[in-house]
C-alpha cells in the first residue's frame, strides 16, 4: 500500500460502487475485506474450446485470517489463488485489497503490489537453483530496491533476511545452495523468501503437497504461528481436507464455482 | 540488484554460456588474426610495392627524354616545392640483360634506370634492399653479416668481397687464357661491342673511353695506387673489359695498342658501367634435397660483368651494347621489380644512350656539367669552383670514372654539356598532399611530353586488387562472426525455455518484464565482454606469436604451412591496428547484445502464471 497508485485509489475507494457486493465473512460484516475477488470468471481458450476454470466466485479475506481453499484438481483453486496474487489477470470480475480494484492496473503498479503486499509459497519451492538460501531470501528484496538502494542499505536487509531465516529454522544452512537443501527445508526457505519483504498476505499454493505429512504438518505449524503471532493474512490453497482444517474457514470450490462456505476451528 | 547477481551467477553456472562465449572468442580471436595478418600483408605489399618506386614520379612520354635535369627540377620546385623532401632525376629506358651462366649465355629483358644512389636514396629506401647492407638469411640463420655499414651512403664502388672476387675470377680466367693460349673464348670482349657515338654532340663520346697512354690524366689527380702488378697483357686478362681490345679488332674506331697500358689503371677495378641487379634476374631457387629447404642460387654476383643492350635516344634509335660491373644485387621483394630491374650509373648510361649534348650556354657556372678531355679519353663531372683570374676550374667527377674525386683543370678544356633525362623521381614530406601535388605538376608540365603519376597510380591494379582481396575476406569473416551471433541467438533461446520458471518466481515475486529483459540483455553483454575480452587476448598471443605457431604445424603437420618461396616473406608479417581491435571487440559485443534481444524479449513477455506452471 505504499506505491502512489495504491493511495491515489484509495480516495475514491468508498465510492465504489462494487463495494457492497462483495461477499463478507458473516462474523465480520461491518469491516472492509482485506483481500476480496469479486465474482471473478476466467477461462482459458484453448485451440479446440475455451475451458471455463472459474464461473464467478467471490471471496472476501479479512485481515489477519487464515483461509484455505479447497477442492479437487481442475476445480480452479489455484487460478483463484494465482488471480488474488495478480499472477494472471480475470476475464471477468474484480480483485480488490482493502477496497480498492487491484487487477487493473498498470502492469508495473501490479508488479509493485505482488512485491509489497504478497509472498508467494508454492508446492515446488521455486527457489532459483542459481543462488543461495540467503540470496533467494533476499531476492524480493534486491526487486523492491535499485541497485544503489540495496548497496547502501544491503547490511539491514542482511540482518533483517538473517532473523527470518532463524526464524524458519535454516541459519545453519545460509550459504546453501537449493539443491543441497531437504523439501521441508526448501519449503521453509521458501516462506523466508515470501516473508522477507514484510508482506500484507501469504499466498501459498499446495505448501505440504510435495512433502511427507510430518514434514507437512512442520509448515503447517510454521504458518499457523505466523498466522497467529504475527497477525499475517494467509491465503492457502490445497486439496488435502486435514491441511485445510487447520486455517480458520475453508473455501470449497467445485468446477469453478464455491460450493459451500463454513467456519473452521483452528 | 537482482538482475546483476543472475546475470553474473547465470554467467558462471551455465557451461552452456561457455559455448556462447567460446563461440564470441573464437569469432573475435580469428577477425584479429586474419585482420592483423591481413593487414601485415598488406602493409608489406604496399611497402614493397612503394619500395622502389618514388611517391611521385614525373615522366616523359619519350624514351628519348627531355635535357636538363636541373631546369626541370627547378619547375618541380617552384610549382610545388613546399610540399618536397627529396628529388632525383633519373633515366629509364628497356634493354637486355646478358650473362653466361652454366656453358649457356642467360639473356633477359630488363628495365634499365639510371640512378645516382645518394638521389635514389633520398627519394626512397634505397639501402633497405641492397644485398651489401643487409645480412643475408637462410632458413632464418643469419649466414652473412652485413658488408656496409648503414652509415655508408650508397655508391656505384665494389665491396671489399666483391673486388676480392672479382681479383680471383680475373685473375683465374687469365691463367686459363695463358694455358690455353688462344684467343678469348669469350664473346663478350669483341670490340664491335663498343659503343658507337650518336649524332648530336660531335665532341660528346658515347663510347666509354679506351685507354689511350697519350692523354695525359688532369693534373691535380694522383694516381691511384694499383693493388697488383699490372700485367703486360693487361687487355687480355681483362676479357669482360669492352675497351681493352684484342688484336684483331681493326674496327675499332678507337684503336688501342693491345700491348699499350694505362699505368694508373688497375686492372682488376670495376668497368665503367656499374650496374645494381634485381636478385630475380640473376638467381633461381633450387630446392637441393626436395625437402622444401629453398636455397638461392646466384648465376652471377657482385664484381661479376655482364653485357647490356639497349636502344640510344638518337634517330634512329640504334641497338647500343655495353659491359658492367655489378656492384650490388637488391632485393625489394616484389618480383615486378626483382626479376625486371637493373639500376646503372645514371651518367654512363647517358652517354652510352647518347644524352649528352652540346649546351648553347657556355658560361661555366657551378653546376655546369661538363665534358673534359678529348674523346680518347673523357670524363664527365660537375664545375664546383670556377676561378676566372687563373682560369682553372675544380670540376666533381661523376662516379664510377676511371679518375675519381675532383679534377682541377684549365677553362678551356672544359665543355659545357646538358644532359637529358626521362624522368624525376620526387619524395614528397607528406603523401597525403600527392593528389594536389600531381595536380599542380599536371598543370605545368605539358601532357604530351609528361606524365605525371603517384606510385599508386603506377601501380593501381595491382593495389586495387590487394584491395579487393581484403575486402572481400572482411566480409567472409563478418559471415563467420553472424554465424556465431545465431549460435548465441539458439543458446539464448534455450536458456530462455530452461529458465522459464525462474522467470515466473521472478515474476511473482515482483520483477517487471523490463527487469527480466534487463537480465538477459546483460547476460548477452557479459557474454559479449568475456567472450571479446579473451578473444581479443587470445587473438593477440596468437599474432604475436604467429611465427612460432607456423613452426610448430609445419613440425605437427610436416607440411610447410606458410612457404616463404611463395610469399616474399621471411615469416608471416603482422600489423595489429588497435582501432581495429577496439572495433572487433565492439562488435563482437553488439552482436551478442542483438542476439540476445529476441529471447530477452520473449523472457520479459513470458506471463507468470505460465512461467510457474512450467515443471
Amino acid at each position: 500500500m505504499t506505491t502512489p497508485t495504491m493511495s491515489a485509489r484509495s480516495e475514491n475507494f468508498s465510492t465504489d460502487p462494487h463495494t457492497d457486493s462483495c461477499e463478507l465473512s458473516a462474523t465480520e460484516q461491518k469491516s472492509t475485506p482485506h483481500l476480496a475477488a469479486i465474482t471473478l470468471e476466467k477461462t482459458y481458450k484453448n485451440a479446440a474450446r475455451p475451458v471455463p476454470v472459474l464461473q464467478g466466485v467471490d471471496v472476501s479475506v479479512k485481515r489477519g485470517e487464515f483461509v484455505s481453499i479447497v477442492g479437487q484438481s481442475g476445480s480452479g483453486k489455484s487460478t483463484l489463488l494465482h488471480l488474488l496474487g495478480l499472477l494472471d489477470t480475470p476475464d471477468i470480475g474484480e480483485v480488490r485489497l482493502d477496497g480498492q480494484r487491484i487487477d487493473d492496473l498498470s502492469t508495473k503498479a501490479r508488479d509493485a503490489i505482488r512485491n509489497r503486499v504478497f509472498g508467494f509459497i508454492f508446492q515446488f519451492y521455486h527457489l532459483m537453483p542459481e543462488l543461495t538460501l540467503e540470496e533467494n531470501v533476499l531476492a524480493p528484496l534486491m526487486i523492491r530496491h535499485s541497485l544503489w538502494d540495496y548497496w547502501k542499505k544491503r547490511k539491514q536487509f542482511r540482518e533483517q533476511a538473517a532473523d527470518i531465516i532463524k526464524k524458519v529454522g535454516l541459519e545453519h544452512r545460509t550459504k546453501h545452495k537449493p539443491s543441497k537443501l531437504s523439501g521441508g527445508e526448501m519449503q521453509r526457505a521458501a516462506i523466508a523468501r515470501a516473508l522477507v519483504g514484510q508482506p500484507q498476505v501469504l499466498l501459498a499454493d499446495e505448501p505440504t503437497g510435495n512433502l511427507d505429512s510430518s514434514t507437512g504438518q512442520e509448515i503447517m505449524g510454521l504458518l499457523s504461528g505466523l498466522n497467529e503471532q504475527n497477525g499475517l493474512t494467509i491465503i492457502m490453497v490445497t486439496h488435502d481436507d486435514a491441511i485445510a482444517k487447520q486455517a480458520h474457514r475453508i473455501v470449497r470450490l467445485r468446477e469453478g464455482q464455491l460450493e459451500s462456505l463454513k467456519n473452521g476451528t483452528a | 540488484m537482482y538482475k546483476i547477481l543472475l546475470c553474473l551467477r547465470y554467467l558462471r553456472t551455465r557451461y552452456i554460456a561457455l559455448a556462447c562465449i567460446i563461440s564470441v572468442m573464437l569469432g573475435v580471436a580469428t577477425m584479429i588474426v586474419v585482420n592483423s595478418v591481413m593487414a601485415g600483408f598488406s602493409s608489406e605489399m604496399r611497402d614493397r610495392i612503394h619500395g622502389l618506386l618514388a611517391d611521385v614520379i614525373v615522366e616523359t612520354t619519350s624514351l628519348d627524354g627531355v635535357p636538363d635535369a636541373e631546369a626541370q627540377m627547378e619547375q618541380i620546385r617552384d610549382v610545388a616545392g613546399d610540399h618536397i623532401a627529396g628529388m632525383t632525376a633519373t633515366v629509364e629506358v628497356y634493354g637486355m640483360l646478358t650473362f653466361p651462366y652454366s656453358g649457356q649465355y642467360i639473356t633477359r629483358p630488363v628495365t634499365l634506370i639510371g640512378i645516382r644512389p645518394e638521389g635514389k636514396a633520398s627519394v626512397g629506401p634505397l639501402k633497405d634492399y641492397l644485398d651489401s647492407y643487409n645480412e643475408l638469411r637462410q632458413h632464418g640463420e643469419v649466414v652473412r653479416a652485413p658488408l656496409r655499414g648503414q652509415d655508408e651512403a650508397p655508391n656505384w664502388e665494389l665491396t671489399n668481397e666483391a673486388a676480392d672476387y672479382r681479383r680471383q675470377w680475373l685473375a683465374r680466367e687469365k691463367e686459363m687464357l695463358a694455358m690455353f693460349n688462344a684467343e678469348t673464348p669469350m664473346p663478350m670482349v669483341s670490340p664491335n661491342v663498343v659503343p658507337e657515338p650518336v649524332e648530336p654532340p660531335p665532341f660528346a663520346t658515347t663510347e666509354p673511353p679506351p685507354f689511350e697512354e697519350s692523354t695525359t690524366p688532369g693534373p691535380a689527380v694522383a694516381a691511384k695506387p694499383n693493388d697488383l702488378p699490372v700485367f703486360a697483357t693487361s687487355e687480355e686478362t681483362l676479357p669482360a673489359d669492352p675497351f681493352a681490345s684484342t688484336p684483331g679488332a681493326t674496327e675499332n674506331p678507337f684503336p688501342t695498342s693491345p700491348t699499350e697500358s694505362d699505368p694508373d689503371h688497375d686492372p682488376f677495378a670495376p668497368l665503367d658501367g656499374r650496374l645494381y641487379v634485381g636478385i630475380g634476374l640473376v638467381s633461381f631457387p633450387y630446392d637441393e634435397k626436395g625437402d622444401g629447404h629453398v636455397e638461392t642460387v646466384m648465376m652471377v654476383q657482385p664484381g661479376d660483368d655482364v653485357k647490356i643492350g639497349t636502344v640510344s635516344a638518337g634517330r634512329p634509335p640504334e641497338v647500343r651494347h655495353f659491359n658492367a660491373t655489378i656492384c650490388d644485387v637488391f632485393k625489394s621483394g616484389m618480383s615486378e621489380y626483382d626479376s625486371n630491374l637493373i639500376f646503372c650509373n645514371l651518367e654512363y648510361l647517358q652517354k652510352i644512350r647518347g644524352m649528352v649534348y652540346p649546351t648553347p650556354d657556355s658560361r661555366l657556372d657551378i653546376g655546369q656539367t661538363v665534358l673534359i678531355g678529348s674523346v680518347g679519353r673523357q670524363l664527365s663531372g660537375v664545375i664546383e669552383k670556377h676561378d676566372p683570374a687563373t682560369g682553372m676550374v675544380k670540376v666533381k667527377l661523376d662516379p664510377a670514372q676511371r679518375e675519381q674525386g675532383t679534377l682541377t683543370v684549365s677553362a678551356n678544356e672544359v665543355k659545357p654539356v646538358v644532359r637529358s633525362i626521362t624522368s624525376i623521381q620526387i619524395r614528397l614530406n607528406d603523401f597525403n598532399n600527392a593528389d594536389e601535388v600531381v595536380a599542380r605538376l599536371k598543370a605545368a608540365f605539358p601532357p604530351g611530353v609528361f606524365t605525371v603519376k603517384t606510385w599508386e597510380q603506377k601501380q593501381g591494379p595491382l593495389l586495387a586488387a590487394v584491395e579487393i582481396e581484403s575486402a572481400i575476406l572482411n566480409v567472409l569473416l563478418f559471415l563467420i562472426i553472424a554465424v556465431a551471433g545465431f549460435g548465441i541467438l539458439a543458446i539464448f533461446f534455450m536458456i530462455v525455455v530452461e529458465k522459464t520458471r525462474d522467470i515466473g518466481i521472478l515474476k511473482a515475486l515482483g520483477a517487471g518484464s523490463q527487469g527480466v529483459m534487463t537480465i538477459f540483455l546483460s547476460y548477452g553483454l557479459a557474454l559479449g565482454i568475456v567472450g571479446s575480452g579473451v578473444g581479443v587476448v587470445i587473438g593477440l598471443l596468437f599474432v604475436d606469436n604467429i611465427n612460432t605457431i607456423e613452426d610448430w604445424l609445419t613440425k605437427l603437420t610436416g607440411r610447410k604451412v606458410f612457404d616463404e618461396t611463395i610469399y616474399y616473406f621471411p615469416e608471416i608479417p603482422t600489423l595489429v591496428n588497435p582501432m581495429m581491435v577496439v572495433w572487433v571487440a565492439l562488435g563482437a559485443m553488439t552482436i551478442a547484445v542483438l542476439a540476445s534481444v529476441l529471447p530477452a524479449r520473449r523472457a520479459s513477455r513470458l506471463r507468470p502464471v505460465e512461467a510457474l506452471r512450467y515443471e
